[in-house]
C-alpha cells in the first residue's frame, strides 16, 4: 500500500543498518517512546541489528493505566444498566482480581469499539441504558475522545459518560530524564502529528539530548536511529523530524482545539511509574457531568500489584523483560501478571511474541 | 494504541485503505480534499500525508550508497 510498503524495503533497510554501524563510534542508548515503535523494533529485530542499545519506553497507554482505574472500570461495567465500551486492547489488562474480558464472559455488557464516536452512537440508540466509554490514550487519541464528549454534549446525550485516564508524553520524558541514562529519544510520530514538536525543544535543550520525531515503519525507525546517532556523534542535541510526511512543527491545530475544549491538564499516576505532575488529562469543568467516575461514585478499594512484576522498571527502561523472574513462566500473554504483557505494544509482550528468551 | 494508518479520501467522510473503505471523521483535517492521503487513528484523520515530503524522505534513503547489495536494489 502507498506510504507503507516503500518504508519496509529490506534493501534500503540493510543500507541504513550499514550506515548506522559506520556512524556509531560507541554504544549509545536510544529510547523509543512509543509502544507501536517498540513492537516494530522487537518484531523486526532492529535492536539486534544496530550497534545501539535500544531502551524501550513507557509508550503503551494500556500499560500505564493505573490499576485503580482498571478496577473502577470493572466496577462500572458490572452494573446492569451499563454498556461499557472500550478499545479492544484494554479488555485483557489485569485489574486486582479480574479483567474486562472475564467480566464480559460472566455477563457484563462490555463492547469493543473502533472509534469513540461508535460509543456515542450506541448511547443515541440505547436511550434506556448508560453507555460508558473508557477514554485512555496519549495525545494521539485524546482529540478523538474529546470529539466524542463534545458531540455527546452538543446532542444533550444524558446517558453517555467517559472514564478518563489520559496521559501526556513530554512530562513522562522529563521524568525519565531525571532518573534514567538515555542518550537520545525517538519521539512518537503520531503523538507529534497532533501536538507538533515545540514542547520537545525545551527538553532537548535542558537535558542536552537529541530528540528525533520518528515514524513507525522499519525504514522510519532506522532513519530515526541514524539521525539520533549522527547528532550524538557531532555533539548536537536538537529536535529533528524524520516523519516529515505526517508531522508539522505545530501539529494539528483543529485536533488540539478539540482537546483543549474537552479536557484540562492534571496530575496523573502512571501504572508502574507513579505520579507525574501535569502528565494527564481530565474532563474540563464544563463537561464534568460526563465524567463516569463522578456519575458512578468512588470505589474505596486499594489495588495491589503482583509482587513479582517489575513493570515499573520495564516502563522506565532500566530493566528488560528478560530480567523478570516471572517472564514466560508465570507471566505470558495468555495469562498476564502485569500490563506490559497484555498489549502487543507492551515491551514484555513484544519480547514474548518475538520469542526472546533469557540467556541461561 | 497510537496506530495510524494511511488511507486515501474517496468521498465525504470516506477513506479507502487498500480496497477497504471506512467512515472516517475528517473534522481535524478541514483542508483535506478527495484524493489526499490522510493518517487515520481510531476513526479520525489526524494528519494529511505530504506527498512532497514523502518523496524527499525516500530520495534521501535511496541516496545511501549500497555497496554489495546495490545489485539487488
Ligand atoms: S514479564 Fe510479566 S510480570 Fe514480568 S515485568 Fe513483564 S508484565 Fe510484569
Amino acid at each position: 500500500m502507498r506510504y507503507l510498503d516503500e518504508y519496509r524495503d529490506p534493501v534500503l533497510a540493510r543500507r541504513l543498518i550499514t550506515e548506522i554501524r559506520a556512524a556509531a563510534t560507541r554504544e549509545w542508548s536510544i529510547m523509543e517512546v512509543c509502544g507501536g515503535q517498540t513492537h516494530t523494533i522487537v518484531r523486526q529485530g532492529i535492536d539486534e541489528l544496530v550497534p545501539v542499545r535500544m531502551v524501550h519506553g513507557p509508550g503503551c497507554p494500556v500499560c500505564v493505566t493505573p490499576l485503580e482505574v482498571i478496577d473502577r472500570a470493572l466496577a462500572i461495567a458490572a452494573r446492569p444498566e451499563v454498556i461499557f465500551t472500550s478499545f479492544g486492547d484494554m479488555l485483557r489488562v489485569p485489574g486486582s482480581v479480574t479483567d474486562l474480558l472475564s467480566a464480559k464472559a460472566r455477563g457484563a455488557d462490555v463492547r469493543v469499539v473502533y472509534s469513540p464516536l461508535d460509543a456515542v452512537r450506541l448511547a443515541r440508540r440505547n436511550p434506556g441504558r448508560e453507555v460508558v466509554f473508557f477514554a485512555v490514550g496519549f495525545e494521539t487519541t485524546a482529540p478523538a475522545n474529546a470529539m466524542a464528549v463534545l458531540k455527546a454534549a452538543e446532542e444533550g446525550l444524558a446517558n453517555f459518560s467517559m472514564l478518563v485516564s489520559h496521559v501526556l508524553v513530554p512530562p513522562a520524558i522529563a521524568a525519565i530524564m531525571e532518573s534514567a541514562t538515555v542518550d537520545a529519544f525517538l519521539a512518537a510520530g503520531h503523538v507529534c502529528a497532533v501536538m507538533g514538536w515545540t514542547e520537545y525543544e525545551p527538553l532537548a535543550e535542558k537535558y542536552r539530548v537529541p530528540i528525533v520525531v520518528t515514524g513507525f515503519e522499519p525504514l522510519d525507525l532506522l532513519e530515526g536511529i541514524l539521525m539520533a546517532v549522527r547528532q550524538l556523534e557531532e555533539g548536537r542535541f536538537a529536535v529533528e523530524n524524520q516523519y516529515a510526511r505526517a508531522v508539522r512543527r505545530t501539529g494539528n491545530p483543529a485536533a488540539q482545539g478539540a482537546m483543549r475544549r474537552a479536557f484540562s491538564v492534571s496530575d496523573q499516576t502512571w501504572r508502574g511509574i507513579g505520579p507525574i505532575p501535569a502528565s494527564g488529562l481530565v474532563l474540563a469543568p464544563a463537561f464534568a457531568s460526563f465524567d463516569a467516575a463522578v456519575r458512578f461514585g468512588a470505589l474505596g478499594v486499594t489495588a495491589v500489584e503482583d509482587p513479582a512484576c517489575i513493570a515499573g522498571e520495564i516502563l522506565r527502561g532500566t530493566r528488560t523483560p528478560l530480567q523478570c523472574a516471572a517472564y514466560g513462566t508465570r507471566c505470558t500473554p495468555r495469562r498476564p501478571l502485569g500490563a506490559p504483557m497484555v498489549s502487543s505494544e507492551g515491551t514484555c509482550a513484544a519480547y514474548f511474541n518475538a520469542g526472546r528468551e533469557p540467556q541461561p | 494504541m497510537c496506530l495510524g494508518v494511511p488511507g486515501r479520501i474517496v468521498g465525504p467522510g470516506l477513506v479507502d485503505f487498500d480496497g477497504v473503505r471506512r467512515d472516517v471523521c475528517l473534522e481535524f483535517t478541514p483542508e483535506a480534499r478527495i484524493g489526499d492521503y490522510v493518517i487515520v487513528h481510531v476513526g479520525f484523520a489526524i494528519s494529511i500525508v505530504d506527498a512532497a515530503e514523502a518523496e524527499r524522505t525516500l530520495a534521501i534513503l535511496r541516496s545511501i550508497p549500497g555497496g554489495l547489495d546495490e545489485v539487488s536494489g
